[in-house]
């Protein structure tokens, strides 16, 4: 339950632009039309009992412990379902309501088993502090009649248990299950007496519950508990900070005993997630004291070398040493840097100023490359801001949804839940991917059209919904002529308008009915706000920056930006996704997205720097890799990322990486890149620093520093050592100094302090004199590039096609319970739900092959071969296979190619063609994987990691 | 570099931009995306593949190089 129980208004706040102005035992106060007497109670200071109601979720009214009396009327009222009126005068205590409040607790404590000294809520549960509240002080009934006290505990969750005879049945999980999270996965069985809480017909592990704890948090008593309380006892202090799982950026509060962690509850007041989160943020933060935490930095001199355990003046000696060397030999352009998603703004923005100022050139380039770098290409483009256009509350406004190349119920659960809430509120829903996602069709929400294209014909899909816009007069032209540049339009309209691009032409293609192509650009079109989600099923691939382009011309067209409800909005990946590109981390650009061409930029730099900024654009990570095979790239600094792991064409990538004379890699485990690094850099996670986040939305979120890092230094720290020893020195003694940095040499992060940020909780940018506290919605007046571009967007067919010998298409993408490439999660319980990555096939596909569920089958590209287990399901259409790239051994990079986005390079992931065959042996990948491991394992210093370290499993 | 994956990124680029209605714009667009994008060592090597008369590269790829020349390559080496 949640401890923050003190600050709980009962009932949900209502906005309204009429107040009702009454009397609460005496006190005079006004709210709000529509907030229940309960909440109005406690704006006048005035606490009223209750159990069953809370103020995350809508009154129910069934505990009758907030019952009031009001001047004129009869009876006792329940105060949270009771609206207020004007002129009504409250009483919430009298010597009545004392006597009924008693008797209902009475009744409650006498099913209730009084073991409250060793209960693992006491101090922290609201049944106990009623009967405080109340005055009960004794229960008449006895406890020999029929009770509930005897039930099994269910702890098949990993992380919390159920104990029904701790249950009072105030349905609050079950109503935190659907209106929060809207999965829908708990209900109340039976009747009366009969009335228990049910997770489906045997236990939560094996139900539909997804573990986003919202049940636990709204749970009064110890019936719903997290184990991790259970087993450490309630927390002394709580700091808030920022989740370092996926690009929504749930604010949380980590709850701890002294410097360990013991709870990580949702912060009400987030903004981001309003208080709810996903099994990761709640649950899967175990990994971060792991055993497999690297606590040494190591060095070696080849990688078939054993590690060498020093300290941290020697390991950084060594690598400045090396690069020194390296640069000496081989050139200034030989060496360069990774920054990482996982990192702060402040880490990223020091290693690409490492790069810029310390190595000399702009050889940096961040994960962003792999996931989103179409975005900043695209939207920058098109609309002059490498950035979504909205926050995430935009969705409550939103009359009709497309979610294109996207899972948010897996990738990004707590938005998706956002988004659930207003889809059962009646906003369409249109799903454009080749899976039957879970959203297509869920409790209370149905999609109103699936557009199951075929992999890689995105652009196709969004040419033809534009055409039937323009073809059929839906475009708001008065919008586009006043907000866009109308010679660029024009142009636009008449390659749009070509029969090439209608949905009869296109249907060859895209496999879509042209009838739901059209249906889906007239719902569209003429929904009052529409908005567009997307997220990697859109940029990975060889047209996915020419497909984010297509999205904001539909955006435009339609007239869709610049207000709440509508907009282009990318799903962010990674945790700082947004924050990294916004950092510098790209070769082409410092931080603010400014081309490193440009004259002025690079003398504002140089000047605070006091080093020259080289004027052309660095190498990306896949030119890297090329250049490393070519000898002309010899060291790389990769901070907080697995590229080995999570880059395509895994054999090429290795290649790279064994050519190079010095491989740093800091990092908080020894990760597949670490198997062939020269110095090793142990790296602090998100609880052992200070420092920011930036989301999807690009709300900037304090990171707090709730332990000190294990290994001794920050990762800004590590970086200023290293910047220290190559002769650049670097001088901050907290990341609000760097961030002091960022805001003077960045005008969309000129207001940015970290004193404004704790105040106003987070801040999205831009933030400057123009907007001082952020801008939740971009591109209210005008574009940030002046007038909207239109710009053609001719589909391409992707060089990747299905043959004779490799007739399916397989596209890779996440699941709920992994993160990326798995690091973390796979060292946390929560690989219970995922042990393995498996691979998803059609019926018709496995009949044809003679597969069956279950069976490890071979899977065959033109790049390389791996092996997985087969679950055959209907989510899949016919020639599509798909899996997840969450554990190292099971190799679906290995199968991916080095086909890549025209625009950015962004790998297309979401399109190899491979053939698929049953009664396989593990393939001659992963048996070299694993002789790989055990090399690289025995090298390791005896004693300073446990055996299984290079797995990464849970322990 | 990879001189072949290079002329496959090239040719990438230049799709796109040979969409536009009027040649100019797109030879410029794909000079500018080259000179924005491209590492220098990137665009010496490409530069080298047209003297050497590489076959593979598309037709606006080559005119797109030839006309924007002396902006693409870089200063020294």
């Amino acid at each position: 339950m949640d401890s923050n129980k003190l600050l709980d208004a009962g009932t949900p706040a209502r906005t309204s632009a009429t107040t009702v102005s009454l009397q609460i035992d005496g006190v005079p106060v006004t709210v709000p039309a529509g907030t229940s007497v309960m909440r109005a109670a406690i704006s006048a200071g005035v606490k009223v009992p209750k159990l069953c109601a809370t103020d995350s979720l809508e009154a129910f009214g069934s505990c009758r412990l907030c019952l009031v009396e009001v001047e004129g009327r009869r009876g006792y009222p329940a105060s949270c379902t009771t609206p207020c009126e004007t002129g009504m005068k409250v009483k919430t205590q009298s010597k009545r309501l004392a006597d009924l409040r008693r008797r209902t607790m009475e009744l409650y404590i006498s099913d209730h088993p009084l073991d409250c000294l060793t209960c693992p809520a006491n101090g922290n549960c609201e049944l106990q502090d009623m009967a405080g509240v109340v005055g009960l002080r004794e229960v008449r009934y006895g406890y020999e009649g029929e009770n509930h006290l005897v039930a099994e505990k269910d702890t098949s969750n990993p992380y919390f248990t159920f104990d029904s005879t701790k249950c009072i049945v105030c349905s609050r999980c079950v109503r935190a299950c659907e209106e929060i999270q809207g999965t829908f996965a708990l209900t109340v069985t039976g009747r009366g007496f009969e009335s228990k809480i049910a997770a489906g017909p045997t236990n939560f592990l094996e139900s539909e519950c997804v573990s986003c704890g919202a049940c636990v948090q709204a749970c009064p008593t110890a019936t719903l508990m997290e184990k991790s309380i259970a087993d450490a006892g309630q927390p002394d202090h709580s700091v808030v900070t920022t989740c370092a799982y996926c690009g929504v950026g749930c604010a949380f509060r980590a709850e701890m005993k002294g410097n360990e962690v013991v709870r990580m509850l949702p912060h009400k007041d987030g903004k981001a997630n309003h208080g709810h989160s996903c099994v990761k943020g709640r649950f899967s933060w175990g990994y971060a004291t792991h055993p497999d935490r690297v606590k040494k930095p190591m060095i070696r001199a080849s990688i078939t070398d054993p590690w060498r355990e020093v300290t941290w003046d020697e390991a950084i000696d060594h690598a400045a040493s090396e690069i020194k060397r390296i640069q000496k030999k081989h050139g200034v352009g030989s060496a360069g840097g990774i920054t990482s998603s996982r990192c702060t703004n402040e880490e990223t923005y020091l290693v690409q100023k490492l790069v810029r100022a310390a190595f000399g050139n702009n050889n940096v380039d961040t994960c962003a490359r792999v996931c989103h770098s179409p975005t900043g290409y695209g939207l920058k483009t098109t609309l002059g801001e490498s950035a979504g256009t909205q926050d995430f509350d935009s969705v409550d406004h939103a009359d009709c949804v497309i979610v294109i190349g996207a899972n948010p119920t897996d990738a990004h659960p707590v938005f998706a839940s956002r988004m659930k809430r207003r889809l059962r509120e009646g906003a369409s829903l249109i799903v454009v991917d080749p899976r039957r996602i879970d959203l297509v069709r869920m409790p209370h929400v149905a999609a109103q059209y699936h557009l199951a294209l075929q992999p890689g014909t995105n652009v196709a899909v969004l040419n033809a919904l534009a055409h039937v816009i323009v073809t059929e007069g839906l475009a708001k032209e008065d919008y586009v002529r006043a907000r866009c540049d109308v010679a660029e339009y024009e142009k636009w309209k008449a390659f749009i308008g070509l029969p090439k691009n209608s949905p009869e032409a296109m249907a060859k293609v895209t496999g879509v009915p042209a009838a739901d192509l059209r249906g889906a650009a007239r719902l569209y079109a003429t929904a009052r706000n529409g908005a567009i989600y997307y997220g990697l099923g859109v940029t990975e691939h060889s047209q996915g920056s020419t497909t984010v382009m297509a999205i904001a011309n539909l955006a435009m067209l339609t007239g869709n930006l610049g207000r709440p409800g509508v907009g282009v909005n990318p799903l962010r990946g990674q945790n700082n996704v947004q924050g990294s590109c916004d950092m510098g981390s790209f070769p082409h650009e410092l931080p603010g997205y400014r081309h490193v061409s440009d004259p002025k930029v690079r003398e504002l730099f140089g000047a605070f720097w006091g080093v020259p900024i080289q004027q052309e654009p660095g190498l990306r990570i896949p030119n890297m890799f090329d250049a490393a095979i070519d000898g002309s790239f010899k060291a790389l600094y990769v901070q907080g990322e697995d590229i080995a792991q999570s880059d395509p064409d895994t054999k090429h990538v290795l290649k790279a990486l064994a050519s190079l004379e010095c491989l740093i890699v800091h990092d908080i485990f020894f990760n597949e890149t670490a198997k062939y690094a020269h110095v090793f850099l142990p790296g602090s996670s998100f609880l052992e620093k200070d420092g920011t986040f930036t989301n999807a939305e690009r709300r900037i979120s304090r990171v707090r520093k709730v332990m000190p890092p294990l290994a001794g230094l920050a990762d800004w720290e590590a970086t200023m050592m290293l910047s220290r020893a190559l002769g650049f020195p670097m001088n901050y003694s907290h990341p609000s100094e760097i961030m002091a940095e960022i805001a003077a040499l960045t005008p969309t992060f000129q207001g940015v302090t970290y004193e404004k940020i704790d105040r106003l909780g987070s801040i999205q940018w831009p933030c400057n004199d123009k907007a001082p506290e952020g801008t939740p919605v971009m591109h209210e007046q005008e574009f940030v590039r002046g007038k909207g571009r239109f710009m053609i967007t001719d589909y391409v067919p992707t060089d990747e096609r299905t043959t004779r010998k490799f007739p399916l298409i397989l596209t890779t993408g996440r699941i709920l319970s992994q993160y990326n490439v798995g690091a973390q999660t796979r060292r946390t319980q929560s690989s219970v739900w995922h042990a393995a990555d498996v691979l998803e096939i059609h019926p018709h596909d496995a009949e044809q092959r003679g597969i069956e569920d279950g069976e490890l089958v071979s899977l065959q590209s033109r790049k390389g071969e791996t092996t997985l287990r087969a679950v055959i399901t209907e989510r899949m259409q016919p020639g599509v296979v798909y899996t997840t790239f969450h554990h190292p051994e099971s190799g679906a990079n290995v199968v991916t190619t080095e086909n890549s986005d025209w625009a950015t390079n962004c790998p297309e992931y979401k399109v190899t063609a491979v053939q698929v065959t049953a009664r396989a042996r593990r393939s001659e990948w992963q048996q070299q994987f694993d002789s790989v491991q055990d090399q690289q394992e025995s090298l390791l210093p005896k004693g300073a990691l446990e055996k299984g370290a290079l797995k990464g499993d849970v322990r | 570099m990879d001189g072949k994956k290079l002329v496959k990124m090239a040719n990438e680029i230049a799709s796109f931009f040979a969409a536009e209605p009027e040649r100019k714009t797109a030879l410029e667009g794909i000079a500018g995306h080259l000179k924005r994008f491209w590492e220098p060592r990137m665009r010496r090597e490409i530069f080298a593949m047209l003297d050497q008369g590489v076959s593979g590269m598309s037709e606006f790829v080559v005119a797109a190089l030839k006309e924007h020349r002396a902006k693409l390559e870089p200063a020294g080496k």
